[in-house]
């Protein structure tokens, strides 16, 4: 009799373990409120950052609770929504830039959608054929090399202008820049070089740049915060890879001035864009946030919050920005096609090269 | 004959409890993004797996992880069996505090060690002169950092409880104390040494936050290599094929831990205390202040830039936790985050310590036949399996299976407790398991055969003995996903990021205001999870980060 009941026991305690796993595994999500189109959920790059007003703006004028959701960076958010094409892991996405928008376009991870106002300097940052229908230009930036000015002053040695002095031995030793391979600045500046070079001249480039040691970081934070002589820690090479808009965060404090400044014949223009995604559950609200994003407010406050320029070229700009951190007048380009048509092979080049 | 069969029913019925979580949250995310490169556009093309190995980049990577992982793990026990040695088998004021210090590197968050390592060897950093940066020296040099405290808990909780009485006979016949060690100790340390060996590679050849920020991209391991292939190249063949392999190697790992385990004697419940140090500990006694002061340098770096600005030294930094950062780089401020580290950390130790629980009771019966003796290892060692998988590979899989009901849980606010259950569940085993094995059946045999049920059994017999190592075991597990960083990351993160995503996007924007607040946060990271590793060192568990 005693055993049968230790039995009865253990399966209850099984029981109860079992339904309790179950209960673990069933509560937590919030699909009512989705479906209500009262959240809108927005898959992003690590670097989004926008001011809880203007964002506050949004739900005053909407009713939509706007869900942000980080995804790594520029290519790991484009390859996680390939992967999750049909089921998407959100409503839209914002972030996708110039170097992988063909990739999301081909893989067929976007729908189509245009708004039907939009500033008009937004279309000289469209994408070309049919992806203009599908992506709409939000923001932009150009990944320059930016020099330690108080660095160079110091040391009497003349300031590099140009891709071709980086190569020159009175440099040796000097730069730094994120691998094209971990880094989305680091694959603009593989970029810039191939625009500049040609599709076969740039290999020879790379060369002498490594010749002349060229130090490879894995991400941007390890080149310019601790490699960088005027970044976080204070590191030991004056020549890095950054932004254009990077100098103003140099001026010191009580200063007027900064202490760096951006190459702007070495720069690569990253365009961002935002589109709705294919099969999404809350698609208007989505359009909506479009709209959002390229009205005046949201494209005012993206210098601050995300250390690009508006798309919207008639927006003022921070006032230190206007003056500290112009953006180049002639940016190197490569056409988004020919960067998925060979991003592979490139990068396998580049590493062959650098990894030697 | 039918009551053995409702048995077997209830302990089956037990067992499928863990083994269903571990199949949704593991086996499932990680097989569905491997059978991705094995049936490229749907269809099964095994050949294009198989070409992958055959590249002679994959080659230079396998080649480059072994020997990476293979060198770190001798350093780490030549490193920490001294250390073993002075934590354990003696006894002197001060000892407690240097036992939990050694295992704080274990916990630290991979990208804060990874930053903390590279200000220290950058070229002007204090380490500067010996040109370290960039080298496999300085990947090898962190992997020992993060791994010496699994070679000191486990060769030292073993060490403690090794029968004394032979070395001193040996002594007493007129053996010099090296002899003795050389002849006697060591031998019967073995197995706790190769077992903490296979476990010290196999979080080396995984480890991947370190290899991504200290090799840059000249060194790749096969951690990073499926992190490139996966989120940079969608070369989804490539990076089943390093999976695949991945998991082999780990198999085979797994298995040899588990032998070297099975030698060995079952953990002595009450170690003796140690002896008080004499002269000639001296040599020993130093080599071990010099591996504490060696793990502790990179920490020292972390806590002096955290107080440092560009005008001087300030507590800003620290203030600064109560803001989003300058420029607003953080959705939620720094304390918030620390919060919901806080909540996520005790949500998943609660799911690994009711698991973890149920997977040591079960390991740790010893049943007579021998399939079933087999099938109990196979279990043991399928809890294993998490330790070794790649992160990213596991992250993707949540994005690509849990998509539908019932485990639609890609935005559900327990994926991220779970995944962090998942990495601690073993740490968990391996501190709760050894100590249930210790006890004598015969002990549960009497309390049964006077009539008392397996509930009373549990509360009469185990607990006595186990209560220490299951609390102890929530501390680790809770100090383990406080500063968990590889799989969070790779999970939508939504408005509520925990402490390591904030201090990795505060150290991704520009601005020294917003570096010397990561470092701050940091600081408060490790302290954090040091505090509760002091706490767990309370209850005096030898198994707590033995293997």
């Amino acid at each position: 009799m005693r055993t049968r009941k230790n039995r009865q026991r253990l399966l209850q305690l099984a029981a109860i373990t079992a339904t309790g796993a179950l209960v673990l595994s069933g509560c937590g999500s919030s699909s009512a409120d989705t479906a209500n189109g009262k959240v809108l959920t927005i898959a992003t790059h690590d670097s989004w950052a926008m001011s809880k007003s203007v964002m506050a703006e949004f739900k005053a004028e909407t009713g939509i609770t706007v869900r942000i959701a980080k995804n790594g960076d520029v290519g790991e958010l484009t390859n996680k929504l390939v992967l999750t094409k049909g089921d998407p892991i959100a409503d839209g996405v914002f972030g996708i830039d110039n170097t992988f928008a063909t990739r999301a376009i081909d893989e067929g991870v976007l729908a189509r959608y245009t708004p039907l106002i939009a500033p008009a300097s937004l279309r000289q940052f469209e994408l070309t054929g049919n992806g203009q229908s599908y992506l709409t230009p939000i923001d932009y930036g150009d990944v320059c090399i930016n020099l330690d000015d108080t660095w160079f002053a110091k040391h009497k040695i003349a300031e590099p202008k140009t891709l071709d002095d980086l190569v020159d031995p009175k440099y040796k030793g000097l730069m730094v820049t994120p691998a094209a391979t971990t880094s989305s600045p680091g694959l603009a500046f593989l970029l810039a070089t191939i625009g500049h070079y040609g599709p076969t001249g740039w290999k020879a480039y790379w060369e002498k740049l490594l010749d002349n040691g060229v130090k490879i970081d894995a991400g941007w934070t390890d080149a310019y915060e601790v490699d960088f002589t005027a970044g976080g820690g204070h590191g030991d090479r004056p020549i890095v890879l950054s932004y254009s808009s990077s100098p103003p965060f140099t001026v010191p404090k009580g200063g007027t001035k900064p202490t760096t400044s951006a190459l702007l014949g070495t720069c690569f223009r990253q365009i961002e864009y935002a589109g709705v995604l294919k099969g999404a559950k809350n698609p208007q609200a989505m359009q909506k946030f479009i709209s959002f994003m390229i009205n005046k407010q949201f494209q005012a406050a993206l210098p601050d919050n995300m250390y690009v320029y508006p798309a919207d070229t008639s927006v003022a700009l921070p006032a230190d920005w206007s003056t500290w951190a112009p953006v180049s007048p002639d940016p190197i380009s490569v056409s988004p096609a020919d960067i998925t048509k060979n991003r592979t092979q490139w990068l396998d080049e580049w590493r062959d090269l650098t990894t030697r | 004959m039918g009551g053995r069969w409702i048995d077997r029913l209830g302990t089956a019925a037990v067992a499928a409890v863990p083994l269903l979580v571990l199949i949704a949250f593991f086996l499932y995310p990680v097989g569905g993004m491997v059978a991705r490169g094995f049936w490229p556009g749907g269809s099964f093309h095994p050949g294009g797996v198989w070409d992958v190995l055959e590249r002679s980049r994959v080659h230079r990577v396998l080649w480059f992880t072994v020997w990476t992982a293979g060198l770190a793990t001798a350093l780490a026990v030549v490193l920490g069996v001294p250390v073993a040695f002075v934590l354990h088998r003696l006894s002197f004021p001060g000892q407690g505090l240097l036992r939990t210090l050694i295992v704080v590197p274990f916990v630290m968050p991979t990208v804060v060690a990874g930053v903390a390592f590279r200000e220290l060897i950058a070229a002007s950093g204090p380490l500067g002169g010996l040109h370290l940066d960039g080298t496999p020296t300085a990947i090898v040099a962190a992997l020992v950092f993060f791994n010496v405290s699994v070679v000191v808990r486990t060769v030292g909780s073993f060490w403690e409880g090794l029968d004394r009485r032979t070395e001193e006979a040996a002594a007493a016949l007129g053996a010099s104390p090296l002899r003795v060690f050389g002849t006697i100790t060591l031998p019967a340390l073995l197995p706790s040494i190769a077992s903490a060996a296979s476990v010290v590679f196999l979080f080396c050849s995984t480890s991947f936050g370190i290899v991504l920020t200290l090799g840059g991209l000249r060194y790749a391991n096969v951690e990073t290599e499926i992190y490139q292939l996966t989120t940079q190249e969608l070369d989804l063949q490539g990076a089943a094929a390093l999976s695949v392999l991945q998991i082999v190697v780990i198999t085979g790992l797994l298995v040899l831990s588990h032998r070297a385990r099975r030698g060995s004697p079952a953990l002595s419940r009450q170690a003796r205390p140690g002896r008080r140090p004499r002269w000639r500990d001296t040599a020993v006694i130093a080599w071990s202040f010099l591996v504490v002061a060696m793990l502790m340098t990179p920490l020292a770096t972390l806590v002096e830039e955290s107080l440092r600005s560009p005008d001087g030294w300030t507590l800003a930094n620290y203030r600064a936790l109560q803001t989003t950062g300058s420029d607003d780089a953080l959705l939620v401020t720094a304390s918030s985050a620390l919060r919901n580290s806080f909540v996520i950390a005790v949500q998943a130790a609660g799911i690994a310590l009711v698991l973890g629980v149920i997977v040591s009771y079960l390991v740790s019966r010893r049943p007579r036949t021998g399939a079933a003796r087999r099938l109990t290892g196979l279990f043991d060692g399928v809890f294993m399996l998490p330790l070794g998988v790649s992160a990213v590979t596991l992250g993707f899989g949540f994005l690509i299976t849990l998509d539908r009901p019932p485990l639609d849980l890609r935005t559900s606010e327990l994926l991220i407790p779970i995944a962090q259950a998942m990495v601690a569940l073993p740490l968990v085993v391996r501190t709760v398991a050894p100590v249930l094995t210790s006890i004598d059946p015969r002990q549960r045999e009497a309390a049964a055969s006077l009539g008392a049920g397996p509930l009373r059994v549990l509360a009469v017999v185990d607990l006595p003995h186990a209560w220490r190592a299951v609390l102890a075991s929530i501390g680790f597990a809770f100090a383990v996903s406080l500063g968990e960083f590889g799989a969070t990351s790779f999970l939508a993160r939504d408005d509520s990021p925990t402490l390591p995503v904030v201090i990795y996007d505060l150290i991704g924007h520009p601005g020294a205001a917003n570096f010397g607040m990561a470092m701050a946060g940091s600081v408060v990271l490790a302290a954090a999870t040091g505090a509760a590793m002091l706490m767990v060192d309370r209850f005096r568990v030898a198994s707590v980060g033995a293997f």
